[in-house]
């Protein structure tokens, strides 16, 4: 079993933190479309369309017929063949992480890889293989043991690899929804030390304030993501005690573009959930880029949770569709800054959930517990894409095969 | 497929090293200048006199050959790149071999050469092959360390060879070193110190790695005639044999292309192993002397125990084996660590070594191993190479 994570002790304000570097990252075209299945936690190698081989490394083309090459997903077994410790790196991060584990993996699907190790998996093993992103969002293998042990996410190398909320400090940003509280108590079951919970209009109760509030390890703060002096009032208090960000604002008001449609209501969905993303990266990003790498509390994630609607537009819900294109688009752009601090930029797509504000749209609708477990599913993983219920995998899916017909679809 | 063409008409003098340094603030080019100086110390030649040139080098970007001709005031009727590293020496050998038997050239400068700066082995590292960049290197970084540490781990296990026995040839390599005014590392090894060296990636500890540095080797390629013109001592090539990514069926490399034509190699020198005078074969690792010499017919894998054992491999042994010191001893600058081989096999066989001579050494063995590109040297070849003419 793996050695149960200590809690970390409090930090000494005068030493220096450890910087916050990420592995070589210099990749081909190839791995980097490895890298946008890693990130949906696939498991896939390349395929040759012709002669139907399995490859690996990341080719351009097959090494058997030369035929053209596309990812498939694939059998997740391996066998460890050796094993190496490695004690010495000219790498400054794997230096700051040394030993580090390696090992030759035969891979049930064919090829032989070269793969990150977790402490308990030992030559001769057979293995579980997963695909992850790495600290600069790069494609890694890595095996894991066949059976889950106990405290296996605590493999100091794994965590490398993951946003695991367990003894981290999480901000919530907006407590005041039924899925806030959920995402709140998820992550503290998770094993979150302390769960910052944002509440935008702290004068005004609302529903289950007393009971979450009364939670140990929730600390309610006053954040409102419309107004830049409150996030940076929070950030300037918060900012160096955050590892995690999971913003769970939005607002959503039914509509369409020219027919029942409040321009208010366009603005105020754009101001929260797009504006807002990107006040709340400005706050809370810098200074979690300097904590990237600073022991078991490392800052770690910048979570949004987000209309799937976002991908394709929405008939009826098209202000908030198009705010959710907007927040999805600022994340692309905030993964790629935080890729060289080693910060995972993590989004959770869902269908509509079950509030007021979806009353006349069919089941299956997104229940705030279902949301709270992909949250906590995309930390642990480290995973940069999660679809959170039904709705939201049939049409990421949907949009992956075909993009234009989605967005047909999705506006009839 | 049949034997090898004979290579009548082709002679081999020259072996030139440049002095090794750990670091240097030159460039290959220097180097590559350096080698050149050298050799026309020795042969009289001058740039206007060499008609071929073979270049290699990991160092010289955004340069290749073409670069170092016009950088170097030559004016080759016949050029040549080999990006292979430890496999290069061989290779150069082969090709420009075949252009002077051929006619293509007459007088065909090999030249490897490479510096080695502060830093420039991290970024060679970091940027080295397509699947080492997507592939190794961001499982640890841990350079070619880890990747031998795997070989040489399985290899172990597999064939029952123990530390003991990669300490023993280190340690020989160590004692050829001390003769070697060149080589780098100029104190004595013990398999002690060897055994209880620090583990740099397990289980490849601090001696079973070399040191990189800058430096330059060349020789040169010619007729016998010409040799003879310029008063040069020359070998001849018996037989050579190449082999690039053999067995990719194995997990782990245990074996090299040499073991897929080894035969054609003894068969068209007509002789076998043990009438071999030394063996200078690639040594990154121990573990790779120890799969040539199995590989190139020496002995079995599952004998390397008992066939370390019952050798010698110091210059005046039973088996003189890397007797500059090695690169494990007298350092690998860069491409010049697949030349280094070439260049002390036919010092010895033309009797002017850097150190001791091996006692009656005709002929000798040459071995090379390149380029690691994924999990494994992915470049193999060999040469047999006989005394021509003392002079």
């Amino acid at each position: 079993m793996t050695e149960p994570l200590p809690i970390p002790k409090r930090k000494d304000p005068l030493k220096r933190s450890r910087f916050g570097l990420v592995p070589p990252g210099l990749r081909s075209r190839a791995a980097s479309e490895m890298a946008t299945f890693a990130a949906q936690g696939r498991f896939v190698l390349q395929s040759c369309d012709r002669c139907r081989s399995i490859t690996y490394p990341p080719r351009d083309r097959c090494p058997s017929c030369w035929g053209t090459l596309t990812w498939a997903d694939q059998d997740r077994g391996a066998r460890i063949e050796a094993v190496t410790t490695i004690r010495h790196s000219t790498d400054n991060f794997f230096r700051n992480h040394m030993p580090w584990r390696i090992g030759t993996a035969r891979l049930d699907a064919g090829p032989v890889a070269i793969v990150h190790l977790h402490g308990e998996v030992q030559q001769g093993d057979r293995v579980r293989m997963t695909l992850r992103l790495d600290r600069g969002g790069n494609p890694a293998l890595f095996a894991v043991p066949q059976k889950e042990t106990p405290n296996m996410q605590d493999d100091p190398q794994l965590r490398c690899f993951t946003a695991d909320p367990k003894h981290r400090r999480v901000l919530v940003t907006d407590g005041r929804t039924a899925i806030g509280q959920a995402i709140a108590r998820a992550l503290l079951k998770a094993g979150a030390q302390t769960v910052f919970l944002g509440d935008a209009d702290p004068l005004m109760r609302y529903p289950g304030k007393a009971e979450i509030e009364a939670q140990e390890g929730i600390e309610p703060v006053s954040l409102n993501l419309t107004d830049s002096g409150s996030v940076q009032e929070l950030a300037a208090q918060l900012g160096g005690r955050v590892d995690i960000v999971v913003n769970t604002a939005g607002f959503v008001r039914p509509g369409g573009v020219a027919f029942g449609a409040k321009l208010s209501d366009l603005q105020a969905t754009f101001d929260l959930g797009a504006v807002g993303l990107a006040r709340l990266a400005q706050g809370f990003a810098p200074a979690m880029s300097a904590r990237s790498d600073d022991g078991v509390n490392s800052a770690a994630a910048f979570l949004d949770i987000v209309p799937v609607s976002g991908l394709s537009g929405q008939s009826g819900y098209a202000g908030a569709a198009a705010s959710a294109a907007a927040r999805l688009s600022l994340m692309s752009g905030l993964r790629g800054e935080m890729q060289q601090s080693g910060i995972r930029v993590l989004s959770v797509l869902t269908g509509p959930v079950d509030d007021d504000w979806h009353q006349d749209l069919p089941q299956p609708k997104v229940a705030p517990g279902q949301l709270a477990r992909a949250v906590v599913h995309a930390l642990t993983e480290g995973q940069g894409i999660t679809c959170a219920g039904d709705v939201a995998k049939d049409l990421f899916a949907r949009w992956q095969a075909n993009p234009l017909l989605t967005m047909r679809e999705e506006n009839r | 497929m049949g034997l090898q063409s004979p290579y009548e008409g082709v002679a081999i003098c020259a072996p030139t090293t440049v002095p090794y340094v750990r670091f240097s603030p030159e460039s290959a080019h220097w180097w590559a200048g350096a080698a050149l100086q050298s050799l026309a110390q020795t042969t009289g030649l001058g740039p206007a006199d060499i008609d071929g040139f073979c270049f290699a080098s990991f160092s010289a970007a955004p340069d290749t050959v073409v670069g170092m001709v016009q950088h170097l005031g030559l004016s080759p009727r016949w050029m040549d790149h080999i990006p292979t590293g430890g496999a290069s020496g061989v290779m150069a050998l082969r090709r420009a071999a075949r252009a002077v038997q051929c006619g293509d050239a007459e007088v065909v400068a090999c030249v490897a050469a490479d510096t080695n700066q502060i830093d420039s082995y991290r970024q060679t590292l970091a940027g080295f092959s397509r699947f080492s960049q997507d592939a190794t290197y961001p499982y640890g970084f841990g350079g070619p360390n880890a990747t031998f540490a795997l070989i040489t781990g399985n290899f172990m296990r597999q064939f029952g060879v123990t530390r003991e026995t990669f300490g023993k040839l280190c340690v020989a390599q160590r004692q050829n070193a001390l003769s070697n005014p060149l080589a780098l590392m100029k104190t004595p090894l013990t398999l002690d110190q060897y055994m209880s060296a620090r583990p740099i990636s397990d289980p490849v500890h601090l001696f079973d790695c070399v040191m990189p540095c800058a430096g330059a080797e060349a020789f040169l390629v010619t007729t016998p005639e010409k040799a003879e013109e310029l008063g040069l001592s020359s070998a001849r090539v018996l037989a050579t044999i190449e082999r690039h990514n053999a067995f990719t069926e194995d997990s782990v490399q245990f074996r090299g292309g040499w073991e897929r034509d080894r035969e054609a190699l003894w068969q068209r020198a007509g002789c076998v192993p043990e009438d071999m005078h030394c063996v200078q074969v690639y040594d990154d690792y121990p573990v790779i002397v120890a799969m040539q010499l199995a590989d190139l017919g020496f002995c079995e894998k599952p004998d390397l125990t008992d066939f370390i054992a019952a050798n010698d491999f110091t210059i005046p042994g039973s088996l003189p084996l890397n007797t500059n010191g090695g690169q494990l001893s007298a350092g690998q600058a860069g491409a010049a660590g697949g030349f280094q081989n070439l260049t002390e096999g036919l010092r010895q066989i033309l009797r002017c070594p850097l150190g001791d001579q091996v006692p009656e050494a005709a002929r000798a063995l040459v071995s090379g191993f390149g380029l690691v590109n994924y999990d494994r040297g992915v470049c193999t070849g060999a040469a047999v190479l006989e005394r021509q003419a003392l002079r």
